[in-house]
């Protein structure tokens, strides 16, 4: 009897300020999300006013919207594609290739990673720097004047500045994953397809990632999703959305209709516009990427 | 030096099968090439920053390319007095200490329980913390930061850590839930023939047995923590309480109008110095754990 108290009273000190906390900072505001989605509200003193759908079909009539749509869309298919894709080759060669300074490019390449989003918006904005960035001194220098361009300042290359800066973040972390993931695939494989005369990119195709299938998929997910979260400090950083809302995205177009216009109930059906575009974006990506039952 | 003898063992070694020695010689080539291209696109940004940061506004302006001509430390000097790096450094410090307790504190107990013991309830509460891996994120940041102003939690160092170890707690239960069901049980049988009791249990016991587990928390926290920007930047008001991403950012803006590159650029040194000296300290133990989560998840 008396131990049975004790138990009771341990799961209680084990179990309760986690569920606390969990209630409080992330069950509670998803509900909350959800719920103020329907009004219309306009800051912290004001009475929240029951809307309906009405924030949901104003969004898709928002032009700056649609903008942030558009551009959020584009980021999320470029980077992860590309990420994913030099990620898994770098993976291959860093544990297939008998390099013996493997290990520093492994290190060296997972840096980037652990770099705080500031940091990189900061260092990237000063790579694109009109006058002193290296990237324009870079191509002055091998000739190349003609070529330069206010990279993060033109409407046409404003959103392939960004993405090539999320993707010089993400490769390295990506390929961390994949590296787990080819050790943990029998060398026998390989072996018995280099004695039948198979090439490293014929491995590569017909073993690496056939056999990482798996990881591959959960990273697809993974990246779009951090797609989504890191847009928003690198062009607030970076661009501010600009020029002319070319590189608006739809997080940093949440957070404006919110803490600058005080439009938090908008602000809000963006949230669960974002929550439920993920979500389906998840689904959508698994049945896509499902191989069949063999 | 070693990148020479390493291209010397590269083209003798395989001596075996001699019609494909050229050809894995060439290989081997193409592939360094590939490596150290992408290498110099990794560092050259860091490596120009820190040469920056000693350089007068006239020699960046002049040539970026260019070393500079004496060792500037007056950069230094004007980001902890005029920037204020050293106090947005110090709430940092604070917050991510902060905020590795709370985790910890909340974490490992939970953890606890969910992976060794039996209880009604248990598959839901477990259930409750994966959903939590996938909730979050920044949507949640106008809800969550109504609520903080209504329960006056704003503009306060511990909340902000607070809802930084929740941010990082399904995942950290995720992971230890994973080591705590790999130590037998016997050791707790035998513990409790003893007449050890539960707190005795978990503290003697399973936690100085996952303390690999545990650091690999700390080092992933510490990042986490150090790191975070979004909601620092939206629950913190008041300048003096700012963390250092936010400081950061916000003498970027300043320079850009007075062109003071100098101190932006050994601030952003002086915030990479502790993440360097923490990932050359425990790089193996970030990977691994993040390897963990790859394989697993």
């Amino acid at each position: 009897m008396k131990m049975k108290t004790r138990r009771r009273w341990f799961l209680l000190f084990c179990l309760l300020p986690g569920l606390l906390l969990l209630t409080l900072f992330k069950l509670y505001p998803t509900v909350e999300v959800f719920q103020k989605s329907f009004y219309l509200w306009t800051g912290i003193g004001d009475e929240p006013k029951w809307v309906g759908f009405q924030n949901f079909i104003d969004l898709f009539h928002d032009d700056v919207f649609l903008l942030s749509l558009r551009n959020t869309g584009f980021l999320m298919l470029v980077v992860p594609v590309l990420t994913l894709f030099i990620a898994l080759i770098n993976a291959s060669i860093l544990t297939r290739s008998k390099l013996k300074e493997r290990g520093l490019y492994r290190t060296l390449f997972f840096f980037p990673s652990i770099l705080s989003f500031v940091v990189i918006a900061i260092l990237w904005s000063f790579i694109y720097h009109p006058t002193i960035g290296f990237l324009n001194s870079g191509l002055d220098f091998i000739g190349l004047s003609s070529w330069a361009l206010p990279w993060l300042g033109d409407e046409r290359t404003v959103l392939w500045a960004l993405a090539i800066t999320m993707i010089w973040q993400a490769v390295g972390y990506y390929m961390v994953m994949y590296m787990a993931g080819i050790d943990s695939i029998s060398p026998d494989l390989y072996e018995a397809a280099g004695i039948d005369g198979a090439t490293p990119i014929q491995q590569f195709i017909h073993i690496t990632i056939p056999m990482l299938w798996e990881i591959i998929r959960i990273t697809i997910i993974f990246s779009i999703n951090g797609v989504l979260t890191i847009s928003f400090i690198i062009v607030s950083i970076m661009t501010g959305g600009g020029p002319n809302r070319h590189s608006e995205v739809i997080m940093t177009y949440l957070y404006s209709q919110a803490f600058s216009n005080s439009n938090f109930g908008y602000a809000m059906a963006i949230g669960v516009f974002v929550f439920v575009m993920s979500f389906l974006l998840a689904i959508l990506s698994n049945r896509l990427t499902r191989r069949e039952a063999s | 030096m070693s990148m020479t003898a390493n291209f010397e063992s590269g083209s003798t070694k395989p001596k075996v099968s001699v019609s494909k020695t050229p050809l894995r010689w060439v290989g081997h080539i193409v592939l360094r090439i590939f490596l150290i291209i992408q290498a110099l696109i990794v560092v050259y940004p860091l490596i120009w920053n820190v040469l920056a940061s000693f350089k007068t506004n006239t020699e960046v302006m002049e040539s970026p390319w260019s070393l500079p001509k004496t060792l500037n430390w007056e950069n230094y000097v004007n980001a902890f007095t005029t920037a204020r790096i050293g106090d947005y450094m110090l709430n940092s410090v604070l917050v991510v200490a902060m905020s590795m307790v709370i985790l910890l504190a909340v974490a490992l107990p939970t953890a606890y329980a969910l992976g060794r013991m039996q209880f009604r309830g248990r598959g839901l509460i477990t259930n409750l913390y994966m959903a939590g891996l996938f909730i979050g994120g920044a949507y949640i940041i106008v809800p969550l930061f109504i609520l903080m102003n209504n329960l006056h939690m704003l503009d306060n160092r511990f909340w902000l850590s607070a809802v930084y170890a929740t941010g990082s707690l399904s995942f950290s239960v995720y992971l230890m839930i994973g080591f705590m069901k790999s130590i037998p049980q016997d050791f707790e049988e035998a513990a409790l023939i003893d007449g050890a009791g539960y707190m005795n249990i978990l503290f003697r016991i399973i936690l100085p047995i996952t303390r690999p587990a545990i650091v690999t928390l700390v080092v992933f926290g510490f990042f986490d923590f150090w790191n975070e920007y979004v909601l620092a930047l939206t629950l913190v008001t008041s300048d003096e309480k700012k963390t250092i991403p936010i400081g950061l950012a916000n003498l970027m803006q300043i320079q850009q109008y007075a062109t003071d590159w100098g101190s932006l650029f050994a601030g952003l040194v002086i915030v990479l110095i502790p993440t360097v000296i923490v990932y050359a300290l425990l790089q193996k133990r970030l990977t691994e754990g993040m390897m963990m989560g790859g394989v697993k998840g």
